[in-house]
């Protein structure tokens, strides 16, 4: 597949963001599909960063195993990405600072001195060495000498003309120098523009879900700020206010996830969104959330644990704490969105499903697909239809043909769900109990029977839904395969591809991504897996959590083997393919 | 209209007989009552332990919620629908335990709700433990050889953050505390009543009769400004906190007023649907 990926890496605080994105944004406005990775450390400055962009003729969702063009501020970056790029790989480094780029192995580069710092500094300041680079990538990938004019002008021209202008000359000193010395080395693929000419949307799945929140009704967002899911939070603020949306920046996660709580159960609906460190202090309310019976949407952008972790990498380690967490038993709903859009969709659709079901839902997403930002064709998402259903509640009328204490906010129904009135319906009265209570809602209750009717009243709520027809997707021979790949979540694109390559060798493949996992769509999954000879678990966390769940409720423990990952990073399609040439060998071992 | 009987419940409260919990459930009553409110309209928000049980009690809709979380719980309440009168309660070792971290925090936002503690100074469902006001040398089960700690500070902490609307009670004296309630509720902004609410069955230092000789009301202080925050914290000073009426009292916006997000429409009553236009220019600003 024509595709071209580039790098550009330097210390933290250096402008390295700032050229990646303006790379990415001019990509992407000109009707390339361009995904973006941000490398980047828990701190401010210093420290080795990188920005990784892949430019593809079709939407991709991955950022690419090798790289084609490197961009190296400093020798740092050289050693921890020369590994990457591929071979005939162009590595441009900053000559002003490193005068011979320091490399092991025998790679065929092509080597590109270009003194990105000096020639900033001569165009007015050494900032605007994120400039040079981009007129120098500009050069080198064919781009016009004035592709970036327009964001340049966008980014910089409330800090006056002579910001612009300098910024301008540092971007053509860059090209000119590179096109003279260098030529074009490497091409892009085919633009693919929207229909009216433009580039594409180009959204990370944060975004995606506030969005999505928003488009469903959600009018208020607590949270706390906190790597990688902040971002939700920016956008809620961005987008919110216009329609009577309330942001606040909550004391604790504790608070944020009790307040939504508190508004969903005045009406509103309400979410929170956190990672790892946060979503650990929410599990009381999560249980909270499920004995009252009070709707709730929570996102998780799962990064590296436990404790702190690694605050700015992925992973997808907190799948058993989204399926267990919290003391005692709850019904709730755990949705794995696997795309941009599918966070939109997903997001909205989690509020409808909270109320319906009056329990909780956990939206799971990640690091990687929470905050890399990427090409989305606007059909795509314009063509979700978002639905507000806001079932399960009652109405004013039905509680006035009812007298003053005959409503029953807990009434033990066959489908367990209890119609919902809130507060300021007359005769509606209740109080949503933490404690174990009786069908009134009146007050807290340890007899034995009533305990009984109620924990079943809870926990048979959610049998009604048919996860089977919303929970994953399956790609491949569904009667039977020699290998099928298994992911929930975000590592969709990599498995995806991992699958296509495995067929384009001839292999039987089956690629069945999760969308749900709780509750569990063990009906689809068993049928899909059980033709299969071999399974691969491919997920990012180091006890192979989803191959457990798999394991405990459909079985297959004899053809199930583990493609782990825990470093920090998301998969690459090479280590899932190393990993599926040697799972028949990790099966023939047990049978031996 | 409702009166103080609307704001009973069926179910007879299962607190100790002499309580200082009882008197508590009815100036509330009587004070809601007054002010003109409807019971759907009241929601009162509590933690738990023996003060949690005011929920259940209290003839308005609840939300008895967890351990130390009845301020949060009854943030997000207010912020969903701000034309609810919220009330949150709880005991002093919800709220100055457990839950001291989201008083500041309440207090910092000035969100329009009254926030009664009812201080027993001990920890009573649980049989008899130290509480975060118990008095240093206080012996319970878990301090037999007298509490080791000083006694949290938490209406001076709330005084010393700004909170707008500070002021104690005494469940000696349920006439002191109906006016004090009513004030606490029509006041714009956070309240912070601080009940002495004895407990008669493990607290034996802290009596009705101990309040009664060491308390002393501001009511009968001629030159006492509520106006004065200073004033406030002298007093408290003075007295070892053994002082009722209000303490301070500010008008400033409240927090849903001036937050992000702030309409004159409560969020519960907002019309959700964006029209398909408003969602299609949102969307083509991330290009």
């Amino acid at each position: 597949m024509p595709q071209l990926t580039w790098k550009v890496g330097g210390a933290q605080g250096e402008g390295i963001d700032s050229t990646g994105e303006i790379f990415a944004t001019t990509l992407n406005r000109l009707g390339f599909y361009v995904f973006s990775y941000r490398h980047f450390m828990s701190l401010i400055k210093g420290g080795h960063t990188n920005y990784k962009v892949r430019v593809t003729p079709s939407q991709s969702g991955y950022h690419g195993d090798e790289l084609d063009l490197l961009i190296a501020f400093d020798q740092s970056t050289i050693d921890e990405n020369w590994k990457e790029l591929s071979e005939g790989g162009v590595l441009i480094y900053d000559s002003s600072r490193i005068s011979s780029p320091d490399f092991p192995g025998d790679k065929n580069f092509l080597l590109c001195p270009v003194p990105i710092t000096e020639m900033a500094k001569e165009a007015g300041s050494s900032i605007m060495r994120n400039m040079v680079a981009s007129g120098v990538t500009a050069a080198m990938v064919g781009l016009p000498r004035h592709a970036f004019d327009p964001l340049i002008v966008e980014r910089f021209g409330k800090k006056g003309e002579k910001v612009v202008a300098s910024n301008k000359v540092a971007i053509q000193a860059g090209y000119d120098f590179a096109l003279k010395r260098f030529g074009q080395r490497k091409e892009l693929p085919q633009p693919q523009p929207e229909e009216d000419g433009g580039g594409h949307l180009f959204l990370s799945g944060n975004e995606a879900v506030a969005l999505g929140a928003l488009a469903a009704g959600c009018r208020f967002l607590a949270a706390y700020p906190i790597t990688p899911a902040t971002e939700i939070m920016y956008t809620a603020l961005n987008h919110f206010p216009q329609y009577g949306g309330k942001v606040v920046q909550a004391e604790d996660e504790i608070a944020a996830c009790i307040m939504a709580i508190g508004a969903n159960y005045a009406g509103t609906r309400a979410m929170t969104s956190t990672s790892g460190p946060g979503f650990t202090l929410m599990q009381e309310s999560i249980g909270l959330s499920g004995v009252t019976e009070t709707p709730m949407v929570i996102v998780n952008v799962m990064r590296s644990g436990p404790g702190t972790g690694l605050p700015t990498k992925t992973e997808q380690s907190d799948l058993n704490e989204m399926l267990y967490g919290t003391h005692g038993e709850i019904p709730r709903i755990v949705l794995t969105p696997t795309t941009v859009t599918e966070c939109f969709r997903y997001a909205a659709e989690a509020f409808n499903l909270a109320e319906t079901y009056q329990c909780p839902v956990i939206l799971a997403t990640d690091l990687f697909l929470g905050m890399s930002k990427q090409s989305v064709p606007f059909e795509e998402i314009d063509g979700v239809q978002v639905r507000i259903e806001r079932a399960s509640r009652i109405g004013d009328a039905d509680l006035a043909a009812m007298g003053n204490g005959e409503y029953r906010r807990y009434r033990v129904t066959e489908s367990g769900i209890s119609p919902r009135s809130i507060p300021g319906q007359k005769n509606g009265r209740f109080v949503a109990m933490s404690n174990e209570h009786d069908e009134g809602a009146t007050e807290e209750i340890e007899d034995s029977r009533n305990r009984v009717e109620q924990m079943s009243k809870r926990m048979r709520k959610l049998d009604g839904w048919d996860v089977d027809a919303f929970g994953y997707v399956y790609d491949g021979p569904e009667e039977s395969t020699e290998i099928t790949l298994v992911g929930f979540g975000s590592t969709r694109a990599q498995i995806g591809e991992a699958a296509a390559r495995l067929r384009e060798r001839g292999v039987k493949t089956g690629h069945l991504q999760l969308r749900a996992v709780k509750p569990f769509p063990e009906t689809s999954v068993c049928r899909l897996l059980s033709g299969a000879s071999r399974i691969v678990v491919v997920e990012n966390n180091s006890t192979g959590q989803l191959a457990e769940v798999i394991r405990a409720r459909v079985g297959f423990h004899d053809r199930i083997t583990h493609c782990l990952k825990f470093d920090g990073d998301p998969f690459t399609v090479q280590e899932i393919l190393n990993h599926c040439n040697r799972s028949q060998e990790v099966i023939n071992g047990w049978r031996r | 209209m409702a009166t103080m009987k609307d704001f009973r419940t069926e179910n007879k409260p299962t607190w100790c007989p002499g309580c200082g919990d009882f008197a508590v459930l009815a100036a509330l009553q009587k004070a809601v009552a007054s002010l003109g409110l409807e019971p759907e309209e009241v929601v009162c928000v509590s933690g738990i332990g023996c003060s949690g049980k005011i929920a259940q009690h209290f003839g308005g809709y609840g939300f008895h919620s967890l351990h130390g979380r009845s301020l949060p719980t009854a943030t997000g309440v207010k912020l969903g629908n701000q034309d609810l009168t919220v009330i949150a309660a709880g005991g002093d070792g919800d709220g100055y335990g457990i839950g001291m971290g989201h008083l500041v925090h309440a207090v910092r936002r000035n969100i329009d709700l009254t926030y009664i503690v009812m201080d027993n100074q001990i920890y009573g469902l649980t049989t008899g433990q130290t509480s975060p006001t118990s008095k240093k040398g206080f012996r319970s089960k878990t301090s037999p050889e007298g509490a080791a700690e000083e006694p949290v500070k938490a209406v001076e902490t709330a005084l010393v953050n700004g909170a707008s609307f500070v002021a104690q009670a005494f469940s000696g004296d349920v006439k002191q505390m109906t006016v004090l309630f009513e004030e606490a509720v029509r006041h714009r902004g956070f309240s912070l009543i601080n009940c002495f609410s004895p407990c008669v069955t493990f607290n034996k230092v802290n009596t009705y009769d101990w309040f009664r000789e060491n308390v002393i009301r501001l009511k009968d202080r001629e030159e006492y400004d509520s106006g004065d925050r200073d004033a406030a914290l002298s007093v408290m000073r003075k007295t070892h906190g053994l002082v009722t009426g209000i303490l301070c009292r500010e008008e400033r916006p409240a927090y849903h007023e001036v937050m992000t997000g702030a309409h004159s429409v409560a969020a519960s009553k907002m019309d959700l649907n964006i029209p398909r236009e408003d969602m299609r220019e949102i969307f083509h600003s991330f290009r």
